[in-house]
């Protein structure tokens, strides 16, 4: 046994060194914060929402404005004479085999692209959200059959379903019509999202005071879970945007998308293919302006985790 | 293990139906004449139609042309080709060199995928894994079709090291562009998750706990925090062969593979329904076995499932 | 004991020097750890006391240099048998971690690898620090191990995995693990917080004797006073980073010099429940501790509480009860295995302006009461009856109604305010949803009930997220009372918080008890704060109230075997006091 002689002496620290505080003293000097408030704070310091921000700008106003980036007319731009020409004033990425503008495709494409991916993001947030809200905040058999029918859509992966509905629909090949195709099959992955975070937010304290309060349940859903549960549901969606356009050009590629009539990226990437070997740059110009946009959406979705998410912020 | 086994399988059964269903849906349930649509601006063979005709039985209630769809299925008549040849026989050529190439990319991808988020996740925001996250940004960006294209000009016209297209057979070396090309989309979401799994479970108490009984580091790595780190990255595989199947279709066009997504590429290329809707039937019941297995596989990695009751 | 005396009993085992530790933040480095000296001789054993933040887990990650994160030892020395550790290099650390220094980690749930066996990782521990090589003999010294820690079938459950034991089970393994290479030092880092408090006390008492037997000297890191001093001869108080006391447990307990100490000792509950019961006894009322200095009136000491709620309460307990409960079941249907009754025919009564307290471990059934009451969870069989009113018979308007008249409060301070919605906004929901007076008025009584709860009005347009814990249950108290209840259920409000913030609701619970004429349900795993608030508690195990009584009662003259084993749990009961 320990003998007594190690014990230690009685230490006592002058209370100058640590002076007490008040047991539990409120802080009100700092700005008021919230999870909106502070992912703000923190996107606005990074550089990569800054460039992410303005490349969305500028594509958003090539989309609205095309007029304004070039003089070249927008169904009248191919001149055969013109056909594989270099660059030249007016025209600074030269011409395509046909002697079309390849600038001016590209500017009057951006409309297509952008609407495409706009559309189908709105229809693949409001189905996602609906099904992921009911499923998730209702269970039971709503949950059931919903998360059921989610699972079958999303046996099909979406641009397979879209290649088949499109095909079946060839005569009626439209920016709408092809919206659809895409995100009737997308949604999915969204409401899996959804429900998840429901599924979490759901059981919190505050749902079951304000369930005690007598507060409806639907007013609960909307007022208290929803608002909980909307973050990552954001964060996916911004990603889902630059899926879209990428489902869009895909499937203008294989010729299920727009008809050539219509000025995109991917009708135009599908016709330069064949000159891959003589001007590649017919084809790489396009993809570029494909891929910087799906870039910049995919950037925001990335910087927009890391403020939304606490765990993808601890990660940086 | 065997009742997650059979759960499993058995959740399966209504999405088989569901899926089965939609597809028929989309095709048959449609304005107008489904065949004649199914043709779209082609004139079609008046044997073929005919043969589709008695196939489809149009004249039967909708459900009912379903079911004898349905049943077909089961006897392993997948339907017929645009031109009338059965998709059975196109597979069984077709298939296996499907399967060379997709398991290629799938080799590709997890073990540059895995390795890339380890470093990175184990090296947070230092400049590897800066590097790392551009890289995978911009390829995550890049449409499939875009990067087929660039491997076929810089690797195939310009530098040499590869033929553009598959050469007969489908030897190996001819797989291993267009498998890259494959690979490097998924390469960069495996890796985004792989880091962030890595990250993730190293910040885990059980992973302190495990240094506190003197292991060293070059045990903890790979036995506690890879090891774990990889559970959810096999679930992302099951999802991400949606994925796979839509660029193997792609790249197995470019590249002139000749497999079944190149059977399917050309089909969609000239307008070819009936192939088409044929193809992706089989690719989906693929993709619903595939996410089966991975399921399965997943119930090895975490005895939490293969334990529960 | 075996060990002969030499020379090396004279060092000390363990001395750490004025250890500095940092955590590099945004805002800079922050200090953590500031100047922390501890002296620890062979075969004794040391407590290091504190609130969270107190830098007492990171000063015991530091030792083993287990720091997480950005943390790291800035300055001072750890000496281990004399040798410096903050000199080694991290392959250098693995050497001394497992023989040298052994580590019991805090919560069982978390600290084994779910995904390989308990076999597999108490192995890996032997192989690691050589204690035995060959597949056979690692093997056999496993099992050992486990047997020692007290798993009995050790031998059978190697094969297991984590999720397949117990939390109780778990600990012992992780125990097991902590001394697999019989290490020189082992430090305990709340090794019992997560387990009930009649599991926490066997395995307290186990990892005693195994340490004594195997000669193991003992750091005990704890947020548990009372705990500290029943199990270490040795008392180290951290406040802020720094050593604000140290000394013999004893000495320290009955004499506390430090203002900060003497707030530990006046306010942790199972002490003053020790206190109450003396008082109780001997009918003296000046057991209190002497207050050194001004900074005694921030002291909020739970004996003074335990007092004033006695008053109260002489008066109040011949009125008609406010809640009556009969034969409440509740079965929950579980899918694949049958029914599980969660709550077994109890029944109760709780007279107006009096606080039952409802004691009982994990799945006990008492927050399934709790919710019952709220009408949160549906009743099997049984009857509520709220002020008279049968609360089954109760629907659309009506339970609307009743619903203003009975309030809860939850544990989680975190989880039980609405994130993203301002104090103000959530104070006022139930005025606004119960339509009560005008927007004006409203506001009037959000800012009034603030005051109520001591707390002040400039918080209406803040976020949860700003506050502290004790602040967020003092805003989920504030909401509870808004509607004017009669009724608060209060559904473990006070468990998550430290010791002090606890001591100051349960006080502010007290006065508003007074205040108002409230009736409270208090519910709750911690039979030593009970003591402190209710005047009639109900032990439920298993479903089933095992025992009902006045509180004196309970604590003077427990009847039950169960009720006898919780109150020998409290830690701290084997401590002589000052008198």
């Amino acid at each position: 046994m320990p003998s007594k002689t190690t014990n230690l002496p009685h230490f006592v620290a002058p209370v100058e060194e640590t002076p007490l505080v008040a047991i539990d003293s409120v802080k009100v000097d700092e700005k008021p914060s919230n999870l909106w408030i502070d992912a703000w704070r923190d996107m606005r310091k990074r550089p990569m929402f800054w460039i992410s921000a303005v490349l969305i700008v500028l594509v958003v106003l090539v989309a609205i404005f095309p007029s304004l980036f070039t003089a070249a007319a927008p169904n009248n731009n191919c001149y055969l004479q013109n056909s594989n020409g270099g660059p030249t004033a007016g025209h600074p990425l030269g011409f395509t085999k046909q002697g079309c503008d390849v600038f001016a495709r590209i500017v009057y494409g951006t409309s297509t692209s952008l609407s495409v991916g706009i559309l189908v993001t709105i229809l693949v947030a409001v189905l996602g959200i609906v099904f992921g809200a009911f499923a998730g905040f209702y269970g039971g058999w709503i949950d059931s059959v919903l998360s059921r029918l989610g699972d079958i859509f999303f046996s099909i992966p979406y641009i397979l379903a879209a290649v088949v509905i499109m095909s079946v629909l060839s005569q009626y090949r439209n920016v709408i019509v092809l919206a659809l195709a895409i995100g009737i099959f997308a949604w999915p992955s969204t409401a899996r999202v959804l429900r998840a975070e429901i599924l979490r937010v759901k059981n919190s304290d505050f749902v079951m005071a304000s369930t005690a309060l007598g507060v409806s349940r639907f007013r609960i859903l909307v007022r208290h879970v929803l608002p909980n549960s909307i973050a990552p549901v954001i964060v996916v969606t911004t990603i889902s945007l630059a899926a879209a356009i990428v489902a869009e050009a895909s499937l203008s590629f294989l010729g299920v998308g727009l008809p050539s009539s219509v000025m995109s990226w991917g009708n135009d990437i599908s016709q330069a293919q064949t000159d891959l070997r003589t001007n590649p740059m017919t084809l790489i110009y396009p993809s570029i302006a494909l891929s910087i946009t799906v870039l910049s959406f995919i950037m925001m979705g990335e910087v927009i985790r890391d403020a939304l998410d606490p765990k993808a912020r601890a990660q940086r | 293990m065997a009742g997650y086994i059979v759960r499993r399988i058995l959740q399966a059964v209504p999405v088989f139906l569901g899926t089965t269903f939609l597809i028929y849906f989309m095709v048959f349930a449609m304005p107008g004449d489904p065949i004649i649509a199914l043709f779209g601006d082609k004139t079609p063979n008046p044997a073929v139609v005919a043969q589709l005709r008695e196939r489809y039985h149009l004249d039967q209630p909708f459900i009912v042309q379903y079911f004898i769809f349905l049943g077909g299925i089961f006897r392993g008549d997948l339907g017929v080709s645009f031109s009338g040849q059965p998709v059975a026989e196109i597979l069984a050529k077709t298939f296996p060199v499907t399967l060379r190439l997709a398991a290629l990319a799938i080799f590709f991808e997890m073990v540059a995928g895995i390795t890339v988020g380890l470093i990175s996740g184990l090296r947070k925001g230092k400049l590897f894994d800066s590097s790392a996250l551009l890289v995978s940004l911009v390829l995550i960006s890049l449409p499939i079709f875009v990067i087929a294209f660039v491997f076929q000009l810089v690797f195939g016209v310009q530098l040499g090291w590869f033929r553009t297209t598959v050469g007969f057979g489908a030897p190996i070396q001819d797989l291993i562009m267009p498998a890259l090309v494959l690979a490097t989309i998924s390469f960069a979401q495996i890796s985004r998750l792989t880091r962030s799994s890595v990250i993730d479970t190293s910040g885990q108490d059980f992973v302190r706990t495990a240094a506190s009984k003197g292991l060293s580091r070059r045990r903890i790595v790979p036995v506690h925090i890879l090891r774990n780190s990889l559970i959810p990255v096999v679930t992302y595989l099951a999802v991400d062969f949606g994925t796979l199947m839509v660029g193997a279709t792609i790249t197995e066009g470019i590249f002139n593979v000749p497999g079944v997504g190149r059977t399917l590429y050309q089909a969609i290329i000239r307008g070819e329904g009936p192939t088409v809707v044929s193809f992706v039937t089989v690719m989906v019941l693929i993709y619903l076995v595939v996410n089966i297995l991975v399921d399965l596989f997943y119930a090895v990695l975490d005895p939490r499932i293969r334990y529960a009751k | 004991m075996t060990i002969g005396r030499t020379a090396d009993d004279e060092r000390p085992i363990l001395e750490v020097k004025d250890l500095q530790v940092g955590f590099t933040t945004q805002n800079g480095v922050v200090k953590a750890v500031d100047g922390v000296n501890i002296t620890l001789y062979r075969g004794q054993s040391l407590a290091i006391v504190g609130e969270s933040g107190s830098g007492k887990s990171t000063t015991a990650h530091a030792i083993i240099k287990l720091l997480p994160g950005s943390g790291k030892i800035t300055g001072g020395q750890i000496l281990l048998d004399g040798v410096d550790l903050t000199a080694k290099s991290e392959r250098e650390m693995e050497e001394v971690r497992g023989t040298g220094i052994g580590f019991v980690p805090q919560d069982p749930m978390s600290n084994l690898n779910p995904v390989w066996s308990i076999g597999f990782q108490v192995e890996e521990a032997i192989k690691a620090n050589g204690i035995a090589s060959g597949r056979k003999a690692v093997k056999a010294r496993a099992i050992e191990v486990l047997k020692e820690a007290g798993l009995g079938d050790a031998d059978r459950r190697m094969k297991q995995f984590p999720h397949q034991f117990s939390g109780g089970m778990r600990q012992r393994v992780l125990i097991g693990m902590g001394l697999a290479a019989n290490p020189k030092l082992l430090i305990a880092d709340e090794p019992t917080s997560a387990l009930d408090v009649t599991v926490q006390r066997v395995i307290l008492d186990h990892l005693e004797s195994l340490t004594r037997d195997l000669g193991t000297t003992l750091l005990f890191i704890t947020h548990d006073l009372g705990l500290a001093a029943e199990r270490a001869e040795q008392l180290v108080v951290m406040y802020k980073g720094r050593v604000v006391e140290s000394g013999s447990s004893v000495e320290i307990l009955q004499n506390p010099q430090h203002p900060y100490t003497q707030r530990l000792v006046a306010a942790a509950p199972s002490l003053a429940s020790r206190r109450i019961q003396a008082s109780v006894h001997n009918e003296q009322q000046e057991i209190e501790v002497d207050h050194a200095d001004d900074s005694a009136a921030e002291v909020i000491d739970l004996l003074s509480t335990a007092e004033a709620r006695a008053e109260a309460v002489e008066a109040a307990s011949h009125k008609e009860p406010a809640i009556v409960v009969e034969d409440l079941t509740k079965v929950f249907k579980i899918r694949g295995s049958g029914n599980f009754t969660a709550v077994d025919s109890i029944s109760f009564q709780i007279a107006r302006g009096t606080t039952t307290a409802l004691v009982g471990e994990s799945g006990s059934g008492k927050s399934t009461v709790a919710k019952m009451l709220l009408k949160l969870e549906d009743v099997t069989s049984g009857k509520i009856l709220v002020g008279g009113k049968d609360l089954a018979s109760t629907t659309g308007k009506e339970l609307f109604n009743l619903r203003s008249r009975m309030q809860p409060v939850f544990q989680d301070p975190y989880g039980s305010l609405n994130p993203l919605r301002n104090i103000g906004n959530t104070i006022g929901e139930p005025l606004q949803v119960h339509g009560v007076g005008t927007r004006a008025t409203r506001r009037a009584r959000v800012l009034e009930l603030l005051d109520q709860v001591s707390l002040p009005s400039t918080l209406v347009t803040r976020y949860p997220n700003e506050l502290s814990g004790g602040q967020r249950q003092r805003i989920a108290i504030a909401r509870a009372l808004a509607l004017k209840p009669e009724i608060v259920i209060l559904d473990e409000a006070v468990s998550a918080l430290d010791v002090l913030v606890q001591a100051q609701i349960l006080r502010l619970l007290a006065d508003l008890q007074a205040e108002l004429d409230l009736t409270y349900l208090f519910i709750t795993h911690d039979l030593a704060v009970v003591r402190v608030i209710a005047d009639n508690v109900c032990v439920m195990q298993k479903g089933k109230i095992v025992e009902a009584a006045p509180t004196d009662e309970v604590f003077d003259n427990p009847k039950e075997q169960y009720t006898r084993d919780l109150l020998d749990a409290i830690p701290g009961a084997s401590i002589e006091l000052a008198s």
